[in-house]
């Protein structure tokens, strides 16, 4: 119903980390792009078929761009479709998202790429994307069809949650990657070390006599695969870091010129190890929450630069697989509905530039993944979220739009609500 | 009735009543409440000690067992203690494969309730599985063991043997030691010896030492002679047979000579010292029979009667906050 109409979104404060503008503005929509956009002052002189939404001075921003979402679509479709997700994503002014490979069957063949691509055509309230496995089934022994995925639209490649054991499948992957500049995302874990871990070891998780690894595994891993992206000059994405001693590994290894983009999640920005207190099922998550002291370099890290890119690590999983003892109960949290107030948590605490947290969730996972979305320009697609800055709000996981509850922020109070999200032009979410 | 049990109603009289629900960690007791329900232990120590052991305090009411895991002293421990107290007594052994585990720990909270025990004592392999259960069901919770958790019931007896061999507990040196890492009993000594001012002491080789126990309120030893020197309590765990096959400790027999506990090592420990073991021992591994049997050193059968005495302890005191009309 938009698309025919243009429309102008006046008195709002603009957010672009492309040109680094902060401050009052407005941006007119016509035909799925940005036609015009006015820094400084609102647009007067609109001629009369130009619907004008009064933004009073909320965050009109690019819609959020999302490279970990898991669906469960196709397989597990009782936890999660892909327009469920997409709906959700609406909601929380997530425009563009990318989904994981761990479906069932795995996303490893351009077949599966091409149905997940066709069932995302017919859906409106997000752009879906796809990533594909690393290695055949994730099984981390064969290389995946890398090549034939890419030409079906796979946007980059991963094993998901599952590190690859083997270095010499996982220098082949990398330098195979390379050769059709896909990036490999890929969880930095010795997986020894790592093994049946439900918790980060340390005082609190032995008190808890919870199965834990301890936190250096994740230096270990990245130290292993920052030399194998140099070896093979492949292209790496760190999937969700979380400590402080694999983020001093990470500057290294941008410091020597290592083609590295690191994620981190919502989650370990948010809460840290002793919010599983009381064997909290909805708060244990993978990789596992962190002491302090390693969210805290997190945030330092993200405020830096160091990291690049927030994901919201969307991870739905029904109740039953939640109440469950706690070493058995199914790992993550939903989060594309609480990605963007629970980001501008640390915006309020003045922890991070409003505009770098922007930057995170938009222009650096668009250029990650090469997409003209992210910004604020003349003729850039008009993917968009408007938010009211300030609008307490409590988050209550039964009233999410995702067919999954398992929040871990439910019962947090956060300031920032989503009041419109536009994707190619297109209004798609509306609060009430 | 009350002839039959000196000294029962003027400790329940005296004593704090108990405020909880469920007894699923020794770390939720205050001081008031643990050396309450050891006085009242006490008192049901000189029952059991009598011809006629049986009281009405539970009349009435269903005892379920239900284990998830083998247990042939804790579960008759418990039976006998609901028993003593007039309790009818249930139990329930689930065999479980570790892939259905879980669902069937639900599925049968939700059956056993539908069921109306009173009070429902729960063994489970996994860490928090008492704690779960309790959010299910709704009578009264008693933890049996809990994966690498807490074991109260068997830090309350080991309590209640220390104190009646030694008078008091406030400045006892207990060295708790062997396999800490994977021990319930560990945990749940160590916060209850906490609460009633014991010093404690964890000792073990670094690779059953779990992360950060410096911080639990003892102090962490890896030389066993040194870990339990002027010690007035030396309390050996259990090493579990598939952790000693080179994964966690190289050899049953290097054990033995680094950590396991025989009268020589033992002369480092205080005059008069105890020797305690929560059962089954494996002898030769972590404790040699001449220690163990030495009724003269030796509390490891004392513990098993207090076991009684203890889990009637806390069943009665369970029983007085008990809806009577559900």
């Amino acid at each position: 119903m938009s698309r025919a109409r243009p429309f102008a979104f006046n008195n709002a404060r603009l957010v672009d980390p492309e040109s680094g503008y902060d401050g009052h503005g407005a941006v007119v929509v016509f035909e799925g792009v940005i036609s015009d956009v006015s820094k400084g002052k609102d647009f007067s002189d609109l001629s009369d078929d130009v619907r004008v939404i009064d933004c009073n001075g909320g965050m009109l921003a690019p819609g959020l761009i999302d490279l970990r979402v898991k669906t469960g679509e196709p397989g597990f479709e009782t936890k999660e479709t892909l327009r469920s997700a997409a709906q959700a994503a609406a909601a929380g002014g997530v425009t563009t998202f990318v989904v994981q490979p761990d479906t069932l069957p795995v996303v490893d063949d351009p077949s599966v790429v091409d149905f997940i691509r066709r069932r995302a055509q017919d859906i409106e309230a997000a752009h879906i994307l796809v990533a594909g496995a690393a290695t055949k089934g994730l099984k981390g022994e064969q290389i995946a069809e890398i090549g034939l995925m890419q030409e079906a639209g796979c946007v980059y490649v991963t094993d998901g949650d599952r590190p690859i054991v083997d270095s010499k499948v996982m220098r082949r992957v990398m330098a195979y990657a390379a050769t059709f500049g896909m990036a490999v995302a890929h969880r930095p874990l010795d997986p020894w070390l790592s093994k049946g871990a439900a918790a980060t070891e340390g005082e609190f998780a032995a008190r808890l006599g919870l199965p834990a690894g301890p936190v250096i595994a994740e230096r270990i891993g990245l130290e292993r695969d920052l030399a194998l992206t140099e070896l093979s000059r492949g292209r790496l994405l760190v999937d969700q870091i979380t400590s402080a001693g694999a983020l001093e590994a990470l500057a290294r290894g941008k410091a020597r010129g290592v083609n590295v983009t690191a994620t981190a999640s919502i989650n370990h920005l948010s809460f840290n190890e002793l919010d599983i207190g009381d064997y909290r099922t909805f708060a244990k998550v993978d990789p596992p929450l962190r002491a302090e002291d390693d969210r805290q370099a997190l945030i330092e890290g993200l405020a830096s630069g160091l990291v690049d890119i927030i994901v919201s690590a969307h991870a739905p999983a029904q109740a039953e697989d939640k109440r469950l003892p706690f070493d058995e109960a199914a790992p993550g949290g939903v989060g594309l509905e609480t990605l963007l107030p629970a980001l501008l948590a640390l915006y309020h605490d003045e922890r991070v530039a409003l505009i770098d947290l922007i930057r995170a969730v938009t222009l650096a996972p668009a250029q990650f993944l090469g997409l003209s979305t992210g910004r604020i320009a003349s003729g850039a697609p008009a993917d968009l979220v408007l938010c009211d800055l300030n609008a307490p709000v409590i988050i209550d996981a039964d009233k999410l739009v995702s067919k999954s509850k398992n929040s871990p922020f439910d019962g947090r109070r956060l300031q920032g609500q989503v009041l419109m999200t536009v994707v190619g032009g297109r209004i798609v979410h509306r609060a009430e | 009735m009350t002839s039959m049990a000196p000294g029962i109603d003027e400790v329940r009289a005296r004593t704090f009543p108990f405020p909880r629900r469920h007894f699923l960690s020794a770390m939720d007791l205050n001081v008031v409440e643990a050396n309450g329900l050891l006085d009242l232990a006490d008192t049901f120590v000189d029952l059991n000690r009598q011809t006629s052991k049986k009281l009405d305090l539970l009349k009435g009411r269903t005892l379920m067992n239900l284990f998830f895991e083998n247990s042939t002293r804790t579960q008759s421990s418990f039976e006998l203690a609901g028993k003593r107290l007039g309790a009818d007594t249930m139990n329930m052994s689930v065999k479980t494969s570790s892939v259905a585990k879980g669902e069937t720990l639900i599925d049968t909270a939700v059956t056993l309730n539908a069921m109306r025990p009173d009070l429902l004592v729960i063994r489970h392999g996994s860490s928090g599985a008492a704690a779960l259960l309790a959010q299910k069901v709704g009578c009264s919770v008693i933890n049996a063991g809990d994966g690498q958790h807490e074991h109260p019931t068997q830090a309350l007896l080991d309590a209640l043997s220390m104190r009646r061999a030694f008078g008091h507990l406030a400045g006892l040196t207990v060295a708790i030691c062997g396999d800490v890492m994977h021990s319930r009993v560990a945990r749940s000594n160590v916060n209850l010896l906490n609460i009633l001012g014991a010093e404690v002491r964890l000792v073990g080789p670094p690779t059953l030492m779990p992360a950060g126990a410096e911080h639990w309120g003892a102090k962490v030893f890896h030389d066993l002679e040194k870990g339990i020197a002027g010690a007035d309590v030396v309390m050996m765990l259990r090493l579990q047979l598939e952790r000693m096959q080179g994964a966690l400790v190289p050899s049953t027999r290097e054990y033995f000579r680094f950590w396991g506990l025989d009268r020589e090592k033992l002369k480092a420990a205080a005059d008069g010292v105890k020797v305690m073991h929560p059962g089954p021992m494996n002898r030769g591994v972590e404790i040699d029979s001449d220690v163990a049997d030495d009724p003269a050193i030796s509390l490891i059968q004392d513990q098993v009667e207090m076991g009684v005495a203890a889990r009637m302890a806390v069943l009665a005191s369970l029983s007085a906050r008990l809806d009577n009309d559900r």
